[in-house]
């Protein structure tokens, strides 16, 4: 047995979990599906002094559409977002980025939840938040917030959630009819952690230029970030092929703070970075009916 | 040291146990039921050696701890064959060579069972993805590719008749 040794809690309802959450603070982590937080035991990177399980909560593993977006509990499997036909009618962006999260055996207990309050800088589901202007769904003892995914994400493995907060859902707006996106990375094999990547969502105004352009970033900086100066080069353009090269150019000026190891160089990545938004963006292009 | 009271099927067989909190499902099949068919290689969730079949789907035993896995319904590589006659992967694993030291071959044989399950005629390209988180050091994924494809047109040969 790797783990240091923790108390455990398996709370059936959400009010006991947020009550432990509380009254151990820091010293308690939720544990969703556990594929990030298992391994981070097992290597002694993460010690809590107690684990509140919420696999036993009800209420958290629901999928309905509602005001105008997707809204998933925070305890659905990831293997769900890649089929469930709400989502790959909704935000198809969302299921496409789905499978290049880990691996199939990952992603059958991979919770959705669990990937956004973990906040890895190279994964996936982050950037799709970040694209969609995604909410967060936040519960404590205290109450409920809704926190912009804009405003979520903070650096390695941080975002704002608060001691005792807890991510309990996620509203994912629906994309127009019409609009396009592409998910692209560059990884070392498929469902390794992607070493540059980027989700772009695209829209067609009436008199047939880009309308609508949001193109966030993976894998490339501490944490995931809007490439606002591509955004702005593309609005109002008519998306030929040029237009998206010009425009991917100037995706690595976004990265502020560059993600640098064995896998991959600040500076390889940087380089990256704009193949993978070009790729991105012809996906969504296309799809826009440019 | 925390002690939590679980009760899981193993292989067709309903268990009840008490597990310390920290131990992952992988070191509770292996060391208190006495199933080391299951592999630990990295213990982190890269190598897939430990995958078992959770409700029939892939998952790997080290990321699970055993008490999350309290209710569930595992198959474990120990409990695939039916009697003395191997599950159609297995014996494809052996027809075409699809090991050779075989430390990963349980965590490949049951993610491609689940494939088959889910897929049943996978295209090759398929099977790689497919089995493209489970390492193996020494045979090669040729043959493995190879043992799944033949597994595959086995199973569904055995299903038109």
């Amino acid at each position: 047995m790797k783990p240091a040794a923790f108390a455990y809690e398996r709370p059936g309802i959400l009010d006991e979990a947020l009550e432990a959450l509380a009254r151990h603070g820091s010293d308690a982590r939720p544990v969703a599906g556990g594929q990030s937080l298992v391994p981070m035991l097992s290597l002694r990177l993460a010690r809590p002094a107690l684990l509140v399980d919420l696999g036993r909560l009800a209420g958290l593993d629901e999928l309905v559409v509602r005001n105008g977006a997707v809204e998933i509990g925070t305890m659905v499997r990831q293997r769900r977002l890649e089929r469930d036909p709400l989502v790959t009618q909704h935000v198809p962006v969302l299921a496409a980025a789905t499978r290049y999260v880990g691996h199939p055996s990952i992603r059958n207990r991979g919770t959705v939840g669990g990937s956004l309050a973990h906040a890895d800088p190279s994964a996936e589901y982050p950037a799709v938040a970040l694209a969609v202007d995604a909410q967060m769904v936040v519960r404590s003892a205290r109450g409920e917030r809704t926190i912009p995914a804009r405003d979520f994400f903070l650096g390695p493995f941080t975002t704002t959630l608060a001691e005792g907060e807890l991510l309990v859902a996620i509203r994912f707006p629906a994309l127009p009819a019409g609009a396009g996106w592409g998910v692209e990375e560059i990884a070392r094999r498929h469902g390794d952690f992607a070493l540059a990547g980027a989700v772009a969502v695209l829209e067609r105004g009436p008199d047939g230029t880009c309308s609508r352009a949001s193109v966030a970033l993976f894998g490339v900086a501490t944490r995931p970030l809007r490439a606002t100066a591509v955004e702005q080069a593309l609005i109002g353009r008519v998306l030929d092929s040029a237009t998206l090269r010009e425009a991917a150019a100037l995706a690595a000026d976004a990265i502020d703070e560059p993600l640098s190891d064995v896998h991959g160089s600040a500076t390889y990545r940087r380089q990256v970075t704009p193949v993978v938004v070009r790729r991105a963006l012809e996906a969504a292009a296309a799809r826009a009916g440019f | 040291m925390q002690r939590v009271p679980i009760t899981l099927t193993v292989n067709g067989r309903s268990i009840s146990a008490e597990v310390e909190a920290r131990m992952t499902l992988a070191d509770f099949l292996r060391e208190q039921l006495g199933l080391t068919g299951t592999k630990l290689g990295c213990e982190y969730g890269v190598c897939g050696s430990c995958s078992v079949l959770w409700d029939g789907a892939a998952v790997r035993s080290c990321l699970v701890l055993a008490a999350q896995a309290d209710g569930a319904n595992l198959t474990t590589i120990e409990g695939l064959a039916t009697g003395e006659a191997m599950h159609a992967v297995q014996q494809a694993f052996w027809e075409h060579h699809g090991l050779q030291c075989g430390f990963c071959t349980p965590g490949m044989v049951l993610t491609a069972v689940a494939l088959l399950e889910e897929n049943p005629d996978p295209s090759e390209q398929e099977i790689r993805e497919a089995l493209s988180g489970n390492l193996c050091r020494c045979t090669g994924y040729q043959n493995i590719v190879r043992a799944v494809r033949a597994a595959a047109e086995q199973m569904q040969a055995g299903r038109g008749s």
